[in-house]
């Protein structure tokens, strides 16, 4: 791993050479914009937290073509599904916060074999942004990340003593960076680094502890638990967490025909609405809001936890901040290991 | 990536048979278009497949014909649904899209083998039973004694009514075909599936029971099963739930932590009974 010093030129001088080069986006007010080369000044002071709109739309587009078909009749190709041709463009993601970061190595672990993301994930490179300050929603650390964490991310850069340090992290990294970008970084900034990530970690508990105390949680106990029905009761099952989750990762598929054109497509899909589960009979296996309620819950901290050995909640806070009904994860977790 | 596992196989529906007297289940034969995934297509019984209708959507149906049934892939489709509907409805030679298999199957070659079996059925649910039996059929010294217990409401609602009548008397097949209600011209059983089940059950000692019907027959079934000392890992359930992506992944199907699509659709009923009941 390659280590970096950077002023803010340096930086701007790198923003201007990926605006130029690939597609450049980055966290303006809610969302992620498309920044060009005049306006990079958006991106070099971002507000703490991470922005409103989800890392995800970047690897599960909205909506992702999975073919295109013809549905006229006479044609000798109708319904023979073709592929889309065309490959994502290169992009690079700056200012990820190391939560969203996180969350895209945690989705690239259910996608691991999906074409699609594999493409998007191929072409995007991550530069992240850590968080010297936080927000009162975060609460990364208390799920296994960390505010200067690293995962998911090919560079990360923390503010400090007027400029940046970028850590390089892998080589898709290096190939983001010109020869003779910034300096070497000296001990001084190597000690800031450390500094910094000891401070954040002070006072927490092991980072693996979470995960290892679901996993030890009898499954039906935790499914039988009393909270769901009193934390279902105020939900409207409006779906604003699973859409605005960056781990929230399931989706519908449906066929589109325009003036004959067909193509089929993915898009998210939310498990608080009752047409997820309901079968072509009429029998609903999540009819009741509880048990939407509680598979949300269940499948971010159980189930996830137990395929893939960690949970899927990398601590951003957004659904706390957009839950118009105040249902807090946090609390949700609290209450969970607690469940005897 | 070897393969994009969402694009479907172009196939044509060579043919079109309706099974009940009420019109609503009607059998598809599909034939594959490119003689490279005829050629690479392997299933085990109890596997299901996703078919497309252009334009409308895919949906899962499981598959009814056996391996050992080559040339074609055989669907037992009850009108439910948007894209049930429109299967019924298009004519032979249509070109539709078939994406599978998938799930896991029936143990057929594994711990089913070498053991007496139980197959009992409720209504339209013995479509991928009939891929079991005919496959077991295929392979007759792998297995030892087969039991079927079959039930339909009416003479009219059973399927695969011909081939019942083509297995009647088979050496070492004990078949139990029933309908709820006497019915005229019907000389056969008249009973629900448990009182019959009851009467014909097997021994459990070296057995295997692959149950597939509806949840409340399930349910009755398993009592006088397990008088007799039936266990919960001997007995086999396939279970349904709403798909889309078929791979485990798009959410829907999960029943806690496993998806119907990927773990199962066939699971042992101790595994199902360790589940929320989500299915």
């Amino acid at each position: 791993m390659n280590i970096l010093r950077l002023d803010i030129n340096g930086l701007l001088d790198c923003l201007s050479s990926w605006a130029g080069g690939q597609e450049l986006y980055g966290p303006v007010k809610d969302g992620w914009r498309r920044i060009s080369r005049d306006g990079l000044e958006a991106v070099v002071s971002i507000p703490p937290g991470a922005p409103k709109a989800p890392i995800k739309t970047f690897f599960l587009a909205q909506p992702e073509t999975l073919f295109t078909f013809s549905a006229r009749h006479g044609d000798d190709d109708a319904w023979i599904p073709t592929p889309p041709k065309e490959a994502p463009n290169r992009r690079v993601l700056f200012g990820v916060r190391p939560c969203d970061a996180r969350s895209i190595a945690l989705n690239s672990m259910p996608y691991r074999d999906d074409p699609y993301y594999q493409a998007r994930m191929d072409k995007t490179a991550v530069v992240g942004l850590s968080c010297n300050e936080t927000c009162s929603t975060c609460f990364c650390k208390s799920v296994g990340g960390s505010p200067y964490g690293t995962e998911g991310l090919d560079i990360l850069l923390t503010k400090a003593d007027g400029g940046f340090i970028a850590e390089v992290l892998t080589s898709k990294g290096e190939g983001l960076l010109e020869k003779g970008t910034g300096t070497p970084a000296g001990d001084g900034d190597m000690a800031r680094l450390k500094a910094l990530r000891d401070a954040a970690q002070a006072g927490t508990s092991d980072t693996q502890a979470l995960s290892a105390s679901f996993k030890a949680k009898n499954l039906m106990q935790l499914y039988n638990a009393r909270l769901w029905q009193g934390l279902s009761e105020p939900c409207l099952n409006c779906g604003a967490c699973t859409f605005l989750c960056p781990t929230c990762y399931c989706f519908d598929i449906q066929d589109e025909v325009v003036r004959q054109a067909g193509r089929r497509i993915r898009y998210w899909d939310s498990c608080m609405f009752p047409l997820f589960t309901l079968h072509a009979s009429g029998h609903n296996p999540r009819g009741e809001k509880i048990k939407r309620v509680r598979n949300r819950f269940m499948h971010k901290l159980k189930y996830f936890t137990e395929r893939f050995g960690a949970l899927s909640c990398v601590g951003c806070g957004r659904c706390i901040r957009e839950c118009p009904v105040n249902i807090d994860i946090r609390e949700v977790i609290r209450d969970l290991l607690s469940v005897e | 990536m070897t393969k994009n596992p969402y694009l479907p196989y172009p196939a044509r529906i060579d043919d079109v048979a309706v099974e009940t007297e009420d019109g609503n289940i009607k059998t598809f034969r599909i034939v594959f278009e490119n003689e490279r995934d005829r050629a690479t297509w392997r299933h085990t019984p109890g596997q299901f497949a996703m078919l497309s209708i252009a334009g409308k959507g895919e949906i899962p149906i499981g598959i009814a014909s056996s391996p050992t049934e080559e040339g074609f892939v055989l669907f037992t489709v009850n009108r439910a649904g948007v894209v049930t509907t429109a299967l019924h409805q298009i004519e032979k030679g249509t070109r539709i899209g078939i994406r599978g298999p998938l799930g896991n199957g029936f143990p057929v070659d594994g711990a089913m083998r070498g053991k007496n079996i139980l197959i009992i059925a409720g209504g339209f649910a013995f479509t991928t039973l009939r891929a079991t039996l005919i496959y077991l059929l295929a392979h007759r010294a792998n297995y030892g004694k087969i039991t079927v217990v079959y039930g339909a409401r009416t003479p009219g609602m059973l399927l695969y009514k011909d081939e019942f009548k083509a297995w009647q008397g088979l050496d070492g097949l004990d078949l139990n075909v029933t309908i709820d209600r006497e019915a005229p011209g019907w000389s056969g059983l008249v009973g629900f599936v448990p009182t019959i089940t009851e009467r014909v059950a097997p021994s459990p000692e070296n057995a295997a029971a692959l149950i597939c019907g509806p949840p409340i027959m399930i349910k009755f079934t398993m009592p006088p099963l397990e008088k007799i000392g039936w266990q919960d890992d001997q007995v086999y359930l396939s279970l349904e739930n709403r798909m889309k992506c078929g791979l485990g992944v798009c959410g829907h199907c999960n029943v806690g932590p496993v998806y119907v699509c990927k773990n199962g659709p066939v699971f042992t009923r101790e595994q199902v009974k360790k589940l929320p009941i989500e299915f």
